[in-house]
């Protein structure tokens, strides 16, 4: 499926962590859809031309429309050679075009973005440049567009999180075990349920997608002969293989919540200590002493005074 | 320069690696025998180094330069280390009219919205110089640390910027009349709050770790102070140039701060336990 991401079109999020970084993937997307024909459009504003350029054979090179924001973002050298607008200002301007040409426009990073634009101006700018091919009346003059977005998940909170996640169509979150990386992919189509699936992987120096099964299960370390070795898309339940019984049935949970307490003092256990229940003394002990009991009738306590 | 965290890093002043982003941390302890490291080594290297020092004095610098074998003040002399003592030089933006902007301008106006004074700073002290040879090997700069601008009353936002400015500048600008590659390397310090939560923190920490080409994570024990291990180093290698090759590796390496070295061993080998 990783290799499909891109024929829906719309906005993909690719999420990624200290750990696991998503540039190389977004690269190889990027490459991707350079060798099918696509128009590529790069907004380039984490790390510099020369730096995402790297690893591309000039095949490719040649198919990259790049956006440089990394050099001078802020105007700071005021020497006016930067895209007027900045980068919300080229990404609008995307939003006009009339090409059949199917476009995929790479957001590096969207991380970036969100950090220095409002969070519902990115939003709407984004939402209007992804579904501009669902758009109606020009419908059949646009062709499909794509976004690819690298969010850096630790920097910023649930909420401008939330948001982008609701826009998007696709969601991949890149994690991995064990030196192997592995991207789950969460999937809405329109009017289906969503799909989502884990994939391992790994990114050849020429930035191809290598496609993998996953670490295997005998390399795991400190793996225990006696559990059963878990299948991998699995999650382990740990309320399974217990000797107790740890869920209520309805039955059981409502008798559990009109259980009075043994030692709350209601008025009911008052008239019952009161007034004792007839035919409660319905026991009786026999008793047969043997030759080494002392029976004395005298009662220990007389003496005391209560 | 301490010759067992050369080894660990794999690599000497002579073949250093250039245009790199280090970001160092520490955790629960203090992580400026990194900084010390890094600063000799570097002047070893004979590269130009900027150094933005906003937390201790040059003399601190100089002495324990002193023991690690590089002389901060010859340096000084020769043009080799331009240094921007904070700790000074916030005074004089304080006290004294200043005709153009001091790069510690954000002190003094209530909403300085960024460190641009700062930067130009760093860029006229790290633009080569028009003479016949080339002195020096390449720019670094050096910043300790970035946390206090947090404390000064600078945004999360202002110092990524800031940073982001430097990064275009000295690891990658095209100079107009020659086109000479600037490919300089940066090494700044960020503290991790931990516990506390200080969200500004967490940004500036998260998103320099995203753009750093190498992490240095110096922590304190999870057990507490002991007397023959001070801490651990976490060291993590991102962004390869060539992906695959090694992915994002990490190494903890445990450690003991000695007078004029620093001693590495691998978890649980410090030499008093074994």
């Amino acid at each position: 499926m990783l290799d499909s991401l891109l024929a829906l079109g719309g906005l993909v999020l690719l999420r990624d962590s200290v750990e696991w970084e998503g540039r190389s993937l977004l690269k190889a997307l990027v490459k991707k859809s350079a060798l099918c024909g696509e128009q590529v459009h790069i907004l380039g504003c984490e790390v510099s031309e020369e730096e995402f350029r790297e690893g591309f054979d000039s095949d490719i090179n040649n198919r990259l429309v790049y956006h440089d924001f990394f050099r001078d973002p802020l105007n700071w050298s005021k020497t006016e050679e930067a895209f007027p607008g900045g980068p919300l200002g080229a990404l609008r301007a995307m939003c006009k075009r009339t090409d059949p040409v199917p476009v995929t426009i790479a957001l590096d990073s969207l991380s970036w973005l969100l950090l220095r634009l409002p969070c519902t101006t990115l939003c709407q700018v984004l939402h209007a440049v992804s579904h501009q091919d669902s758009c109606p009346g020009d419908s059949s003059s646009v062709g499909k567009v794509s976004v690819l977005g690298l969010l850096h998940e630790e920097l910023h909170g649930p909420g401008p999180v939330g948001a982008l996640s609701s826009l998007a169509q696709t969601e991949v979150t890149l994690g991995g075990t064990m030196g192997q990386a592995s991207a789950h992919i969460l999937c809405r189509r329109p009017r289906q349920r969503p799909t989502d699936q884990t994939q391992w992987f790994s990114i050849l120096p020429d930035f191809s997608l290598d496609l993998q099964e996953g670490p295997s299960v005998e390399s795991q370390p400190y793996s225990d002969p006696h559990i059963p070795p878990v299948s991998k898309n699995a999650k382990v339940d740990p309320t399974t293989h217990l000797t107790f019984n740890l869920h209520l049935s309805k039955k059981e949970r409502e008798a559990r919540d009109s259980l009075i307490l043994p030692f709350q003092f209601s008025s009911e256990k008052q008239q019952a200590l009161l007034r004792p229940r007839p035919g409660q003394a319905t026991s009786h002990i026999f008793y047969e002493p043997d030759a080494y009991d002392d029976l004395d009738q005298e009662d220990p306590d007389d003496d005391l005074d209560i | 320069m301490f010759v067992e965290l050369n080894n660990l890093l794999n690599t000497t002043p002579d073949r250093a690696e250039q245009g790199k982003l280090t970001l160092l941390c520490d955790a629960k302890t203090d992580g400026s025998f990194l900084v010390h490291h890094f600063l000799s080594f570097y002047l070893k290297a004979n590269c130009k180094v900027c150094f933005v020092a906003l937390i201790q004095s040059f003399s601190h610098y100089s002495i324990v330069g002193q023991k690690l074998g590089v002389s901060l003040t010859m340096a000084r002399e020769r043009g080799q280390l331009v240094f921007l003592e904070g700790l000074k030089s916030a005074v004089d933006v304080v006290f004294q009219a200043q005709k153009e902007p001091h790069p510690l301008q954000f002190l003094r106006e209530a909403n300085a919205g960024n460190l641009k004074p700062l930067f130009e700073f760093v860029r006229e002290a790290l633009k080569p110089v028009d003479s016949g040879e080339a002195r020096w090997t390449y720019p670094v700069l050096l910043v300790d640390d970035l946390s206090v601008l947090l404390s000064l009353g600078m945004g999360a936002v202002a110092v990524l910027d800031f940073i982001h400015y430097c990064r275009a500048t000295v690891c990658w600008e095209l100079k107009a009349s020659i086109l000479y590659l600037m490919q300089g390397n940066m090494v700044v310090l960020v503290h991790d709050s931990g516990d506390a939560e200080d969200e500004e923190n967490d940004i500036l920490l998260n998103g320099l770790s995203h753009q750093s080409h190498l992490i240095l994570r110096a922590e304190g024990l999870a057990t507490g102070f002991c007397r023959d291990v001070h801490g651990q180093l976490r060291i993590l290698w991102r962004r390869p140039s060539q992906p695959a090759v090694h992915r994002d590796q990490s190494f903890t390496y445990q450690y003991k701060i000695q007078d004029k070295s620093v001693s590495f061993f691998a978890k649980g080998m410090s030499p008093a336990v074994l």
